[in-house]
């Protein structure tokens, strides 16, 4: 089957969806192509509360958050339960398959809205055996809250990111004892905001600097041995025997970017590298959400998707958008930047993320402070407006952001 | 009727479901007037040594000529073209490189050439350092020389097993799975093979065969989501501990660092959990051979055990009741099909079997929409709308294929797993592991809460929410 459209949107999660709302106001023909039966991504599994209070200005659950964007964006051309195979971005055509076969589709722009995957914990390489018992928190919510399926009855939490500490809440609220939640880091992963409402209200204990070092059990868990780190190694001495049918783990995001390796550039965390525009190293290409860097918040994904697909319309009408000029370049204490290049013209908002955590940071453009941040750690963004007129932002612009004592 | 001796037909029994097994398994239904039966502990095929071990098909140039290995090892290699055409499992002839780092090395690739040219392999050659590092541009740079071997390639173990007994079971064989036969002894067949790995010392033994003792040999491995780093399986020079660790790609298109080789007591024959030494020993060897091997796209760990006696070496005792085949240490799964081919003509002989007219050889694989041409993935959607429905984004398998599977005998998450890849990849299930069970659920009946991974026992889930 042939079709043909002004602007393809891969992935129908909070950033596609903004894609396709951005690219339909600009009067472009739209087709997303998702791989689930429906639009909304991972928010149809998140069913607690935090979602909405940037774009809606109102806190709503996932569904809730994808049922009122729906509304907002309404009808347009969509291909679900189906998976794009190649894209040939020389000739502006892509290959995508489902279960009427395979469909060519030539494009004007594309908006890459492909989210993340979880690490799955097996990458971890932890030593001891392979039972069945050990979920990535993606699976576990899925089977909850779902398939209405309980992993186990007594579980630990490996990692503090946002999502382990979510399901520590809604394990307990469904019956399952959690033991505790394992933090190898000395700081939490996840916002502050989930420590609070996940943890403490629930008595439920965050032990720092400790992790799993060996798994036990043939055939479905049976128990972890727990050590404390020091300098990056277990402390003998510290060792502790943990019962447990149920391993949760909460270790980190992955851009999800497999589709366009060694066509799109993109860095060593396989983050797409983005200008201002949301534009990738093909004029036509655009990358936004969970992709191009794991947002704290699933509303900059949806901010930035509008932005994509709004920039997606004006490519594929024609419209010559402005050529990159800066290379916006992380350096010391500074681990993530959302945007890569910049073509310093208007104002833009970049999420950045220190390296380490800072009880006051000042994030620095070439040396210079431009923003202090209070309490800055790595699981939480700072947002930076970058103001061209303000600043000089071509040509290389390093970006820095240095600890300063109270 | 020809007379066969013990009456009409010859009722062969089959002990364990591994690639020797099954491959032997295979070759008996070629046979007029053959009964076979295949016992096997585990829940599936190919679940012991099979599973985990390199999935490399050795060339045969490090067997010391006047072993059992190295008489089946090359020839077994050589049989793996025809094999895997007939029965449709994927075999790539990678080349092999084995690397030399100093002049004592090189040495030892010379002694390799005259092992190999002894034992029959073919191509074999010195690469200087230049013409290595074209072949494996990522190769350590201290490299000085490698023995190139054209002829060694890569398969999935396990899928070698399956589809042989597959193949066999259309041919007429019978497969009991989770079925354990605890003594040899008072079988009512006429004839027994035992392949049962680790354990066939001991059920040689129920028989009253005395063979050398086996002990597991432990080796450790960390798959990576690296695809492409090495196009050859990149050997270190070997040692008296074996083949060494190694670099290689798997036919799934990962990356396969392993295995240690780590002795363990006669009674650690399930032990098979992986360990911090074990996998820091392969980090550092794998980068001595192969520095850009990157960690941080590790998928995951595991341990195989195989099955290794004092000798070193494969131990086949035959009699006219009988054939105990142990050890089947490394070369085991190159060598797999020249010992079965060399078992079941033994047998033929001695038994006066005639050849079939009727065999088929073969087993179609399941259908894989991803590697096809257009044409032909139209034609297949078509006829089947599931298989233009991918299920695993990570390796693009479709419903089609998870439901293929599980009709081929899948019946735990490891069974699709192995079968398909789905959950193989580098988010190891955790997209696709409801879907592949909602698909089991329509398939088989069974509730969510009645599934398992793997072995009895591992559940996935355990009760429902409130």
């Amino acid at each position: 089957m042939k079709m043909k459209y002004d602007v393809v949107v891969l992935g129908g999660g909070a950033a596609g969806m903004g894609a396709v709302l951005g690219a339909k106001e600009n009067d472009a023909s739209v087709l997303l192509i998702e791989r689930e039966a429906s639009t909304g991504g991972v928010l149809n599994q998140c069913i607690h509360t935090g979602f909405g209070l940037q774009v809606f200005k109102t806190e709503l659950t996932g569904p809730e958050y994808h049922e009122i964007y729906k509304d907002k964006m309404g009808n347009f051309d969509a291909l679900y339960e189906t998976m794009v195979l190649s894209i040939d971005f020389d000739n502006n055509r892509m290959k995508a398959m489902n279960s009427n076969g395979i469909h060519d589709i030539e494009y004007g722009a594309v908006v890459l809205a492909t989210g993340a995957r979880e690490r799955p914990f097996e990458s971890l390489r932890i030593p001891g055996t392979r039972p069945a018992g050990i979920f990535t928190a993606g699976l576990a919510q899925k089977f909850v809250n779902l398939e209405n399926h309980l992993p186990g009855h007594r579980a630990i939490i490996v990692g503090s990111g946002d999502i382990g500490m979510i399901m520590a809440r809604r394990l307990t609220l469904e019956g399952v004892e959690i033991e505790g939640v394992y933090e190898i880091m000395p700081y939490p992963g996840g916002l502050t905001r989930n420590i609070a409402q996940c943890l403490e209200d629930f008595n439920i204990p965050l032990h720092l600097s400790t992790s799993v070092i060996k798994i036990h059990g043939k055939k479905r868990l049976e128990g972890v041995t727990v050590a404390k780190f020091e300098n990056g190694a277990p402390l003998k001495e510290s060792e502790r025997f943990v019962e447990c049918d149920t391993l949760v783990a909460s270790v980190g995001l992955i851009p999800e970017n497999d589709l366009v390796k060694r066509k799109i550039e993109m860095g060593s965390d396989e983050g797409i590298f983005v200008d201002d525009l949301m534009r990738t190293n093909y004029e036509n290409v655009f990358a936004c959400g969970n992709n191009v860097c794991i947002h704290d918040l699933v509303d900059f994904a949806t901010v930035e998707g509008e932005m994509a697909g709004r920039n997606a319309a004006l490519v594929a009408k024609g419209v010559k958008l402005p050529s990159r000029v800066g290379l916006l370049s992380p350096k010391e204490g500074i681990r993530v930047v959302s945007a890569r290049y910049t073509t310093a013209t208007e104002p833009f908002k970049i999420y950045i993320r220190v390296d380490r955590p800072m009880e006051i940071a000042t994030v620095n453009v070439n040396g210079k402070a431009i923003k202090a941040a209070v309490n800055a750690r790595p699981s939480e963004m700072i947002e930076v407006t970058l103001d061209p007129k303000k600043y000089n932002l071509k040509g290389k612009v390093e970006l820095s952001a240095k600890g300063v004592k109270r | 009727m020809a007379f066969i001796f013990g009456g009409e037909t010859l009722k062969v029994a089959i002990i364990g479901a591994g690639v020797v097994g099954s491959l032997i398994a295979r070759e008996f239904t070629k046979y007029k007037d053959v009964e076979v039966e295949i016992f096997e502990k585990l829940p599936d095929v190919g679940w012991g040594v099979t599973k985990a071990n390199s999935g490399v098909i050795h060339a045969g140039y490090d067997d010391e000529p006047e072993t059992v290995r190295a008489k089946y090892c090359a020839h077994g290699n050589a049989l793996y073209t025809k094999l895997s055409e007939e029965l449709g499992f994927p075999l790539k002839r990678t080349g092999s490189l084995v690397v030399a780092f100093n002049e004592e090395d090189v040495k030892m690739l010379e002694e390799l050439i005259d092992h190999g040219k002894k034992n029959g392999v073919e191509g074999l050659k010195i690469l200087s350092k230049y013409e290595s590092l074209e072949k494996e541009p990522n190769l350590s740079r201290e490299v000085i020389a490698s023995l190139w071997a054209p002829s060694t390639g890569i398969v999935g173990p396990w899928e070698v097993a399956q589809s042989a007994m597959e193949n066999a079971v259309k041919n007429g064989a019978k497969l009991h799975l989770s079925t354990e036969i605890k003594s040899l002894k008072t079988l009512p067949f006429d004839f027994i093979v035992n392949a049962s790995g680790l354990w066939a010392d001991e059920l040689a033994e129920s028989a009253g065969v005395k063979v050398t003792p086996l002990h597991p040999r432990k080796g450790e491995y960390i798959l990576l989501d690296q695809p492409q780093l090495v196009k050859t399986v990149v050997f270190p020079v070997p040692s008296k501990a074996g083949k060494g660790i190694l670099v290689l790609p798997t036919i799934h298109d990962t990356l396969l660092l392993g295995p240690t080789s780590e002795d363990l007591p006669s009674d650690y024959k399930e032990r098979t959990e992986t360990t911090s030494e074990g996998l820091a020993k392969i980090v550092e060897n794998a980068k001595k051979l192969v520095p850009s091997v990157n960690l941080s796209k590790s998928i995951r760990t595991f341990a195989g055990l195989r099955p290794e006696n004092e000798l070193k070496d494969f131990v086949i005792a035959k009699d006219d009741k009988m054939v105990n085949i142990v050890a089947t240490r490394s070369p085991g799964l190159t060598s797999a099909p020249a010992i079965a081919e060399d078992v079941v003509s033994w047998v033929a002989d001695i038994k006066k079997l005639k050849l079939r007219s009727d065999f088929d050889p073969y087993r179609k694989p399941i259908p894989r929409p991803y590697e096809m041409e257009d044409d032909e993935r139209n034609a297949l959607i078509k006829k089947d709308p599931t298989f233009g429905r991918v299920i695993c984004r990570c390796n693009k398998v479709t419903e089609g294929e998870v439901v293929e599977a599980i009709r081929r005998g899948a019946r735990t998450l490891d069974g699709v797993k192995l079968r398909t890849t789905a959950m193989f990849g580098r988010c190891q299930g955790s997209f696709c592991t409801v879907n592949i069970m909602k698909i089991m659920k329509k398939e088989l009946g069974e509730e969510f809460e009645e599934m398992e991974k793997n072995l009895p026992g591992s559940k996935v889930v355990d009760g429902v929410s409130r």
